[in-house]
């Protein structure tokens, strides 16, 4: 029993070595992709699971980044809004009114702007920084799973769930501490 | 000395201790209420008590320079909480989200009192079900799903309602958590005092505890690297407080040993020197006494002002010293003075005196205080050289004749050629400009008259652009007799403005209401709340076609429940929250009258295009509340100087009809009228016309110079209008020094750094001149023909 039980600790030992080894590899491979990109652009189909509801929420819209530090989603169903991170500016833009915030003043929200961020922009020491940094899968379909370091915002964001293949993004899923979670589907959006 | 001698140097002495007394106690003050109308109407008084009292004047903003983005905001946040700590401030904001929190925390636990969209048809199944669809579709947005853990305790979003309540009004852009300028170079900061905007000394006092504050967070070894930067009106009110004082101290004691100078060059006696100020001395005691007796308080403008009069008054004894030269001993030359040439001072004090006279009628304090100053001061002065300088003067002091100096002057004036067509050719060429130019001959905007430079003004505005403050010209104002009238008030007002904003006349409103709702208002919302189980039994209803399970809104018909049983908000639960500097600034208190203000913002896009105030009034005549007005700052403080523009020129009109008829009474010949007023008025028209050339505005103080310019000028011209008695040269040389005397205290004026001062410097000591050159031409043609 005991024997057994050393040997399972082992082997997870092993596991994590071995997914550690992976994951720099793979992780730095699937930057390097990002770091070469300087535009993305894609549609979206976002779900809000929330505790109160029986079914998700269910919104679409269009996600475009920028390098180095421009990120954009746009809403536009069933409301049109959208929000711009360039830097630490937060903009919101909804009809003719405009609200500009500092994305340090919405730890609710910056972790996933951030992570987003990042990730697009293939920086692996701003991802390190903020979050534990866990990378599985290959180059061909990687997920990364992003957990906040800073204890504040484990308050609102428990984890962010990325999966894509190559330089692209195709699910963004955010877990929040109450047990509310989103999942965003992204398609590349089709180049005029 | 006989004993009316006595008497009179007897009477001086008194009369100038019990000056000096006044002048010692006297209250000065320094702010822009000099120029504000002493009677003004209900408009101009809300406008005025604004800018003395109201929360606008008790702003301080603050800017942070140089340095990177972090370090700065490093800087800023410490140096707000040392300003914070000091307890001298009502509030102080950088941006930083101190009572964030507890805003967010005051806002959502009395969300059923403050939400607008409360009444009882949002608690119906129906009203229930149309809310939460409506949240449900707003977390799908970016800023909506900020709000997704507050659904099951506030699923028909009242949160949400209040916040956009209060956030139409867009604030300053953020950099590292603090408020920062569109060029992203300078931090900001705003901290409104305890005191009120027109307590200067308060103000002070506030202002040095932030440079000392903002010293002491300062990084070591980063001494030059930031610094602070203040404006504000209190700000300005202590700056221009301070140089006036120093411009009147300086240019005082400036021009004073100028003059001294001058006097011992040509006196060669220290006696007659001294002798000499006395009456000058005794004229700035009088007239400042005049004032504080007359108006309380003497405005830093009118102090200023008194440097002039020491031009002018030195002029008397000037007269008195250089004139009196035939007779044996000081008692029989002043008797002789006093028969050949007082009688000529004596009219010109006059005149003087009929030119400022008439603004003593003046609805403005500024103007009223500087004729009853010009006036009493010039009285005094004439006075004591009259009475008392002839007895004190020593029986054997003789000042240097001066004469020769007088009649070499007298053959320079005379020749010059065709003295009458070119005085003719400068008048019309004079008159031609100005008519050219007569559009923009005058600035017709109140900030002319500040006391405030215009770069710290262009700062300032620059400072208020930044702060999404600039934009606030125009106001909705309702009166009332207490707090709850005004809101209640300010509500009915708001319901017709939401109508203009949602036709997209209007871009945005604020009012107090937004902040605390009148008791009634709050007792309908409360009231419109159902009970727990009736609540509940709606609930299942609305739900059903939403996907929402109303089992888990129990956090809901809680907060709904203990709602239905609280206490209603008054002013003291704001306590604590930014929401209390944002109600402060929007009621007015002053004895039994309340005023609330609603600042209108424009449509995005269309900040420079004036609002349509006709619609606005008639929005408002249909709210029927009788009490709203709507003001428009801008075009109320224009329409106040303009008034203020007209009636000074009325005033001058008059100074100068005045001068008219008594030179008339006085010399009874139209002749000789027109030769004493005509170099005059010339000098005046030259002086206008070499601003127009400039490109310079005139206002309100350079019309006072150009009375001063006929006021001082008419002593020249009278000398000069006078029969030729063989004292001629004696007379040339004393109005050539009683001029230089002039134009040296006024010249110094012109380079003060108030700009009103040096407005008068510059058109009086230019004009003066000319009064004495265009006399002496207009006698010289005289002596030819």
């Amino acid at each position: 029993m005991r024997a057994s039980r050393r040997r399972l600790v082992l082997f997870a030992f092993a596991l994590c070595a071995a997914r550690a080894q992976a994951d720099d590899s793979g992780l730095a491979q699937v930057l390097q992709g990002f770091a070469r990109r300087t535009h993305a652009h894609s549609n979206y189909v976002e779900q809000q699971f929330l505790q109160v509801l029986r079914r998700p929420l269910e919104s679409r819209g269009e996600l475009r980044y920028d390098a180095p530090d421009r990120l954009e989603k746009q809403t536009l169903e069933p409301r049109a809004e959208t929000l711009t991170a360039a830097g630490n500016v937060l903009t919101l833009q909804r009809g003719s009114h405009r609200h500009v915030l500092d994305l340090a003043d919405y730890p609710q929200i910056a972790p996933l702007i951030l992570g987003i961020r990042a990730t697009l922009a293939g920086d692996r020491a701003t991802l390190d920084r903020l979050f534990q940094v866990d990378f599985a899968g290959s180059l061909a379909h990687w997920t990364l799973e992003l957990v906040p370091r800073d204890p504040a915002t484990l308050h609102s964001v428990a984890r962010i769930r990325i999966e894509g293949s190559g330089d692209d993004l195709s699910r963004v899923e955010i877990g929040q501490t109450n047990g509310d979670r989103s999942l965003m589907t992204l398609r590349p959006a089709p180049t005029p | 000395m006989n004993r009316r001698g006595a008497l009179a140097v007897a009477l001086w002495l008194m009369f100038l201790g019990a000056a000096a007394a006044v002048v010692l106690r006297a209250h000065y003050a320094a702010d822009l209420s000099a120029f504000l109308p002493a009677h003004p109407t209900a408009a101009q008084q809300m406008l005025v008590d604004q800018l003395r009292e109201g929360p606008a004047s008790r702003l301080i903003l603050g800017a942070v320079e140089g340095g990177d983005a972090t370090t700065r905001a490093g800087v800023m946040r410490a140096f707000a909480a040392e300003l914070r700590r000091s307890g001298l401030f009502l509030a102080v904001e950088d941006g930083e989200p101190v009572t964030a929190e507890r805003d967010r925390e005051f806002l959502f636990s009395h969300r059923y009192v403050l939400s607008h969209d409360i009444d009882a048809g949002r608690f119906s199944a129906a009203g229930l079900a149309k809310a939460i669809g409506a949240t449900l579709e707003e977390l799908t947005t970016p800023a909506g799903a900020l709000f997704a853990p507050l659904l099951s305790s506030d699923p028909t979003g009242e949160m949400l309602a209040i916040l956009a309540g209060l956030q139409s009004i867009p604030g300053p852009a953020h950099s590292a958590g603090i408020w920062t300028s569109a060029d992203g170079r300078r931090s900001l900061v705003v901290a409104q005092t305890r005191a009120g905007g027109s307590d200067t000394d308060a103000q002070q006092r506030d202002i040095e505890l932030m440079q000392q504050a903002f010293a002491s967070v300062q990084p070591a070894g980063a001494v030059s690297a930031m610094s602070l930067r203040l404006s504000g009106p209190g700000v300005f009110a202590v700056r221009a407080r301070s140089h006036i004082q120093q411009a009147a101290v300086r240019l005082s004691a400036a021009s004073t040993m100028l003059i001294v100078v001058l006097l011992l060059l040509v006196y060669r006696s220290v006696p007659a020197v001294f002798l000499g100020l006395m009456p000058v001395l005794t004229g700035a005691l009088a007239g400042v006494a005049a004032v504080a007796l007359g108006f309380g308080t003497v405005h830093g403008i009118t102090l200023g002002f008194g440097v002039t009069l020491i031009g002018e008054s030195v002029d008397y004894s000037i007269y008195f010293f250089v004139q009196s030269r035939t007779g044996d001993g000081a008692a029989q030359r002043a008797q002789q003075w006093r028969r050949q040439f007082w009688p000529t001072v004596r009219l010109g004090v006059l005149t003087s005196i009929c030119g400022f006279a008439s603004l003593l009628a003046s609805g403005f304090p500024g103007l009223a205080q500087l004729g009853a100053y010009s006036i009493s001061g010039l009285l005094a002065a004439a006075l004591v050289t009259r009475f008392v300088l002839p007895e004190i003067v020593p029986a054997r002091l003789v000042v240097r004749d001066v004469a020769p100096i007088g009649a070499r002057l007298g053959r320079v004036v005379g020749s010059v050629p065709h003295p009458r067509a070119l005085l003719l050719g400068l008048s019309v060429v004079s008159v031609a400009v100005l008519a050219m130019h007569r559009e923009a001959l005058w600035n017709r905007e109140l900030s002319a008259l500040s006391p405030v430079p215009a770069a710290d003004q262009e700062f300032d505005a620059a400072l208020r652009k930044d702060l999404g403050t600039a934009d606030v010209r125009d106001l909705v104002v309702v009166g009332g007799p207490n707090l709850e009238s005004v809101l209640q008030a300010a509500e009915r007002v708001g319901a017709s403005l939401d109508a203009e904003v949602e036709s997209g006349q209007l871009g945005a409103y604020d009012s107090p209401a937004n902040y605390l709702p009148s008791q009634a208002t709050q007792q309908r919302r409360r009231a419109s709340l159902p009970d727990a189980a009736t609540l509940r039994t709606r609930l299942r209803e609305a739900t059903q076609g939403l996907g929402v399970d109303d089992q888990r809104l129990a956090p809901f018909v809680a907060a709904v429940a203990a709602a239905r049983d609280g206490a209603l908000l008054g002013v003291a639960d704001l306590q604590g929250t930014s929401l209390a500097t944002g109600f402060d600034a929007l009621i007015l208190h002053s004895g039994a009258a309340w005023n609330a203000l609603l600042p209108l913002h424009a449509v995005p896009g269309a900040e420079n295009r004036a609002l349509d105030t006709a619609r606005l009034r008639a929005a408002l005549a249909s709210s029927g509340v009788t009490t709203a007005t709507v003001l428009d700052l801008k075009q109320e403080s224009d329409d106040l100087y303009a008034g203020y523009l007209a009636e000074a020129m009325r005033l001058s009109a008059g100074g100068l009809a005045a001068i008219v008829v008594l030179l008339c009474f006085v010399l009874r010949s139209a002749r000789e009228v027109t030769r004493v007023l005509l170099p005059l008025v010339l000098a005046v028209l030259c002086v206008a016309a070499a601003f127009a050339l400039a490109g310079r505005e005139l206002t309100i103080l350079h019309l006072i110079g150009m009375l001063l310019v006929v006021a001082v000028g008419s002593n020249y011209a009278l000398f000069f209008a006078r029969p030729d008695d063989g004292a001629r040269p004696l007379t040339i040389a004393a109005l050539a020094l009683a001029n230089v005397a002039t134009v040296i205290g006024f010249g110094l004026l012109a380079f003060s750094r108030v700009p009103v001062l040096e407005a008068l410097g510059m058109t009086v000591a230019p004009g003066a001149l000319l009064a004495l050159v265009f006399a002496a031409l207009a006698s010289g043609q005289r002596t030819h023909a």
